[in-house]
């Protein structure tokens, strides 16, 4: 590490280098605190990537065109693919992949619980592409810049993608909206379904979020939950203006002092049932990692089978 | 190939004769069915597959050959010229007017039934195109040239697998027999003619398959012996779906890939 002064102790200088907006690198010295969060963090994203894939998996086989068909197909394999480059980011922090899958399989580690919500019509893969993945990027863009390197440099190459998810999801909505009134009520309805658990995405309120302050000090995080919340509040009702869709909550007005939208209260007693693991999906997408874990430990036994055998061959000829 | 009985000018799409047009239009189509059928099958394991890369690589393919598909379909609609597009195609068929081989709409099954299937239909699809690509057809040779390098990717990637099962652990050597025993019958499909394409070969107008054969049994021999798997005794051909007999498979399939088309007709998704 480029120490910038030396005469400070280790955890000072750490500090330093974090407030002069430097990035920590993997053998750089960080505090146990600091890798812990990170690897809870990191791993938690890649975890939200892989269950990620299953709702909307759920409806790869019934894309209404081919031209749908391949960009959702490839969409959700963009999540696999951010998925691998974010296990890798945490490896660097001394975890393995093995084990982080273990801790999400044995249900110590989290994924984000807005996969824990069905998608029940083709207009939840608009929903999930415009509010979903767009209040993915306003978490995700500011860790573009977050102190650790790995995970920085993981996050540009996912946001560039998921800007191109939130676009192709308001285009789904768009084409629902422009189309037959069938369309437009399928539109309406997933909206009224996905509009409150994307507010949850942001996470707890700030006074209920106990490790947004050291977050912050240590740049993982840029934002505070609420501020993010409003964010995404006051980007979305326009949009859903512009649609001619109406988001389900009566008190979404906008506030000309504040210039901002005043909105409503998320249940958060929802959200704490959904995280706490009652969703209505919690049980089936952790069943289903689990099962296609299990299921191809026998496919990675063989390729570490045949590999060894090559290797011996190799050492014997 | 043998030399085509026609003239530049008639082999320009628009020119082709009427008869042959609606023959060609049912050979393309039934390329089309193949590639979208084995994509369909090949999408079913996204996010459940046996680890992430490998998750990685059957999406992969599966994208290929939706995209082949996808030009084949819209090629045939031209060929057919009656305003129907690759939707109308792909989703307002039914079954029994499918023209895929029974091999590509069997089940996923476990990891070795797919990599059989798709090491049989692989084999098969990189020799094809290698035919298709040189023919006199200038669309289906274009489309050839473009996939010819997704194919010979996929053949890769289904023979190495099958190696590392064959040669893996006596699980995997069990799991892999029995997609074998399962799905070799569905293999002569491919190559055995129906009359169209028959009557097209002999105009010399798309490969002729007895020509492809020893190509693709050299690649089986090698790979089967590199994965010390002895060579299965040819088992009865299971023929039909090129015809449109389908086994039962293909009717949920379709139910559900054409489900949201059938469910609100003449919609704009």
């Amino acid at each position: 590490m480029e120490t910038l002064a030396p005469d400070l102790s280790p955890e000072a200088q750490f500090q330093a280098r974090i407030d002069a907006d430097l990035r920590i690198e993997p053998k750089d010295w960080m505090p146990e605190a600091y890798r812990k969060t990170l690897i809870r963090q990191i791993s938690q994203h890649a975890h939200s990537e892989l269950v990620g894939m299953l709702p909307e998996g759920n409806w790869i086989t019934r894309a209404p065109s081919l031209k749908r068909k391949a960009i959702l197909l490839a969409k959700v394999q963009d999540e696999a693919g951010h998925g691998l480059y974010l296990y890798s980011a945490a490896e660097t922090l001394g975890t393995s992949r093995d084990q982080m899958l273990a801790d999400l399989h044995s249900g110590k580690a989290k994924y984000s619980s807005i996969f824990n919500y069905p998608t029940l019509s083709w207009a939840d893969m608009g929903c999930v592409g415009w509010l979903v993945d767009g209040a993915a990027i306003l978490n995700q863009v500011p860790l573009c810049r977050t102190s650790y390197g790995p995970y920085a440099r993981a996050m540009v190459r996912v946001c560039k993608e998921e800007s191109f998810h939130q676009r192709q999801g308001f285009e789904i909505m768009q084409t629902l909206c422009e189309g037959a009134p069938v369309q437009k009520e399928m539109a309406q309805e997933a909206l009224n379904r996905w509009w409150w658990p994307t507010l949850m995405m942001f996470g707890p309120k700030d006074a209920d979020s106990p490790n947004t302050e050291q977050s912050m000090k240590w740049r993982i995080k840029r934002f505070t939950n609420d501020e993010l919340r409003q964010k995404f509040v006051d980007m979305m009702v326009p949009q859903a203006e512009f649609l001619g869709l109406k988001v389900p909550d009566e008190k979404v007005r906008w506030n000309e002092e504040r210039q901002a939208y005043d909105f409503g209260e998320v249940d958060w007693e929802e959200f704490w049932n959904v995280v706490k693991g009652n969703g209505l999906c919690n049980h089936e997408r952790l069943q289903a990692r689990v099962q296609a874990h299990e299921e191809g430990a026998w496919v990675r036994e063989a390729a570490l089978a045949h590999a060894a055998k090559r290797k011996e061959r190799a050492a014997v000829a | 190939m043998a030399t085509p009985d026609l003239s530049p000018a008639q082999l320009a799409a628009p020119a082709y004769p009427a008869e042959l047009r609606s023959q060609l239009f049912q050979y393309v189509l039934q390329l089309a069915d193949t590639s979208l059928i084995l994509a369909h099958r090949l999408s079913e394991w996204c996010g459940h597959g046996p680890v992430l890369e490998q998750d990685l690589a059957l999406s992969n393919i599966a994208l290929d050959l939706l995209g082949e598909a996808r030009s084949y379909y819209q090629y045939a609609a031209e060929l057919e010229g009656r305003g129907r597009t690759e939707d109308d195609l792909a989703y307002l068929r039914s079954a029994v007017e499918y023209r895929n081989p029974l091999l590509v709409e069997q089940p996923n099954g476990d990891f070795a039934y797919t990599v059989v299937r798709q090491f049989l239909f692989d084999n098969f699809h990189y020799q094809l195109l290698k035919g298709l690509q040189n023919g006199p057809d200038a669309r289906l040779a274009a489309i050839a040239e473009k996939s010819l390098k997704e194919a010979a990717y996929h053949l890769k990637w289904s023979s190495e697998w099958l190696i590392r099962l064959g040669d893996g652990t006596p699980e995997s050597r069990r799991r892999l027999d029995k997609a074998i025993a399962t799905l070799w019958r569905f293999a002569g499909e491919l190559t055995t003619p129906t009359p169209n394409e028959s009557q097209l070969q002999e105009l010399g107008l798309v490969p002729d398959y007895a020509a492809l054969l020893p190509a693709m049994q050299a690649h089986v021999a090698h790979v089967l012996a590199e994965a010390t798997v002895p060579l299965p005794t040819a088992p009865v051909a299971q023929l039909g779906g090129k015809t449109g007999r389908h086994s039962e498979h293909l009717g949920y399939l379709l139910a559900e890939l054409q489900y949201l088309q059938r469910t609100y007709p003449g919609l704009t998704w």
